[in-house]
């Protein structure tokens, strides 16, 4: 099937393959527009659906049929169909329904995030900055659970999390046997593990990175710096279980930790594997290949001054 | 034609004219008693100045003045080092390394994590207040003395043996 469905997302139109989500017909277009998700990650097989932050209203459901879609869709999960016309930013009953959705997400979460490792690059810090209200209306105690080491190299948070179920997906798709998953329903689910059987897959380590928030946590970097004040460089080795790319935090001469290359939506395409991540922070186990593209807005470019050196003696 | 020199764009040049002085101008004495005058007025008046390390004014209440961090109501340190204040400083003053707690320190320290070393380069601070304005931990406060003169610069980069506030017995 060649033919291309045309979508129209606050008023930008673009022609996409048919089967493409709004979600990804609005990546293409980038910007602005483009929905928040906590839960969808593009590489991950069946993730989406779950944390409601991409709600976008179709106020055209297609060419043949232009009823509006009668409730707000998850753009993760709703497949474009042809001249659809879907508003994001321009419906301020998304932008309501987006705010609740944060107050849910938040109902539970702790604001610990002057001690978290994951703020500064925490999907659900900005949202909450975005969409937040300063003050939380809920009453009751938020649930509270004791501190638990996967393995020896990962820390969950329990309290933090937001059950996108990424990690999840990870182990599932990564990794060959799963042996953390959801126990519980509803208010009492909880991510968990058999703790005998502490991971020891190769590929463990990634679920750190597709956690959106400080839930799954380095242990090898719990601590030692606040993301802002580290310098991400991407660099590379060859590895024989994984594609060896990765980014590194430096501080000072000092490989603080490594983790997978995160594109503009905090998404790793390239896994890596845990000896690439633990185990290899020197300079010299490292090809670098030059400063990461960070946004210019992010905290991370913060206090990074990345003009060329010009060197002032010249060597000839 | 007019002269150049006479020509005000702006219209409010004035020309200034030099008259030659007159006989009480010329012998200055007039002038010498006006000036003397306005001398001898400020002796009977109250003075500006203090003796300042025996006297002290009063700082003005939102005085800015050393760091000091705090501890809260049961004598824990509230600072967690979240680098906020380092982040915020226009200076690049503040330096800190964070550290675990150890269960048993729960008295010492309020929250899982906390500043093991925690320096402020007086030398290189502004006193712009940002550091207190970014704490989320109400942990930083501008609200000591006048930062002391010395004569050697690694004192001026002040510890936490310096900045943190002493218990209250």
């Amino acid at each position: 099937m060649s033919e291309k469905y045309k979508i129209t997302i606050d008023g930008v139109s673009t022609e996409v393959e048919p089967g493409t989500t709004i979600l990804n017909a609005a990546r293409q277009i980038g910007g602005d527009l483009v929905p928040p998700a906590m839960c969808y990650y593009s590489s991950l097989e069946g993730s989406g659906g779950k944390c409601r932050t991409c709600l976008v209203k179709v106020s055209k459901g297609s060419e043949k049929d232009p009823r509006p879609m009668p409730k707000l869709m998850a753009s993760c999960r709703t497949t474009v169909m042809d001249g659809m016309e879907v508003q994001n930013l321009t419906s301020p009953e998304v932008q309501e329904a987006r705010k609740g959705v944060v107050e849910f997400l938040l109902i539970n979460h702790p604001l610990d995030c002057p001690v978290c490792d994951q703020a500064g690059e925490c999907k659900l810090q900005d949202l909450s900055y975005e969409h937040g209200t300063e003050a939380t209306r809920y009453e009751f105690n938020r649930r509270t659970f004791e501190r638990i080491d996967i393995g020896d190299k990962i820390q969950l948070h329990m309290n933090r999390c937001i059950l996108c179920y990424r990690c999840v997906y990870v182990a599932n798709q990564l990794t060959d046997q799963r042996v953390h998953g959801i126990v519980g329903r509803g208010d009492m689910a909880e991510i968990s593990t058999y703790v005998e059987k502490a991971i020891d897959n190769d590929f463990s380590g990634n679920m750190i990175d597709v956690c959106p928030v400080g839930a799954l946590t380095d242990k090898t970097f719990r601590f030692k710096n606040r993301v802002w004040f580290t310098k991400p460089v991407w660099a590379h080795r060859d590895c024989d279980k994984c594609c060896g790319r990765v980014t590194l935090w430096y501080k000072g001469d000092d490989v603080l930790r490594v983790t997978g290359r995160k594109d503009e939506y905090g998404e790793v395409h390239e896994f890596i594997c845990n000896t690439c991540r633990y185990d290899k922070k020197r300079t010299k186990d490292w090809v670098i290949e030059g400063p990461a593209k960070v946004e210019r807005q992010s905290v991370i470019s913060a206090n990074h001054y990345d003009s060329k050196v010009v060197p002032v003696i010249d060597k000839r | 034609m007019e002269k150049l020199e006479n020509i005000s764009l702006t219209g409010r040049k004035k020309v200034l004219e030099k008259k030659p002085m007159n006989f009480l101008e010329r012998i200055y004495l007039p002038s010498i008693v006006q000036g003397l005058a306005i001398t001898f007025k400020h002796l009977f008046k109250k003075k500006a100045t203090i003796q300042y390390p025996e006297q002290r004014r009063e700082f003005s209440v939102n005085f800015r003045g050393i760091h000091s961090l705090k501890r809260d109501e049961e004598g824990r340190e509230r600072c967690t080092a979240c680098g906020l204040c380092a982040l915020s400083c226009p200076a690049e003053a503040i330096t800190m390394i964070a550290d675990e707690r150890k269960p048993g320190e729960e008295h010492l320290y309020r929250e899982e994590k906390y500043a093991a070393v925690y320096e402020i380069n007086m030398l290189r601070c502004i006193f712009c207040g940002f550091c207190e304005e970014a704490c989320p931990k109400q942990a930083i406060y501008l609200d000591g003395d006048i930062a002391p003169a010395d004569v050697d610069r690694k004192n001026f980069i002040y510890g936490k043996d310096k900045l943190l506030e002493p218990l209250l017995k």
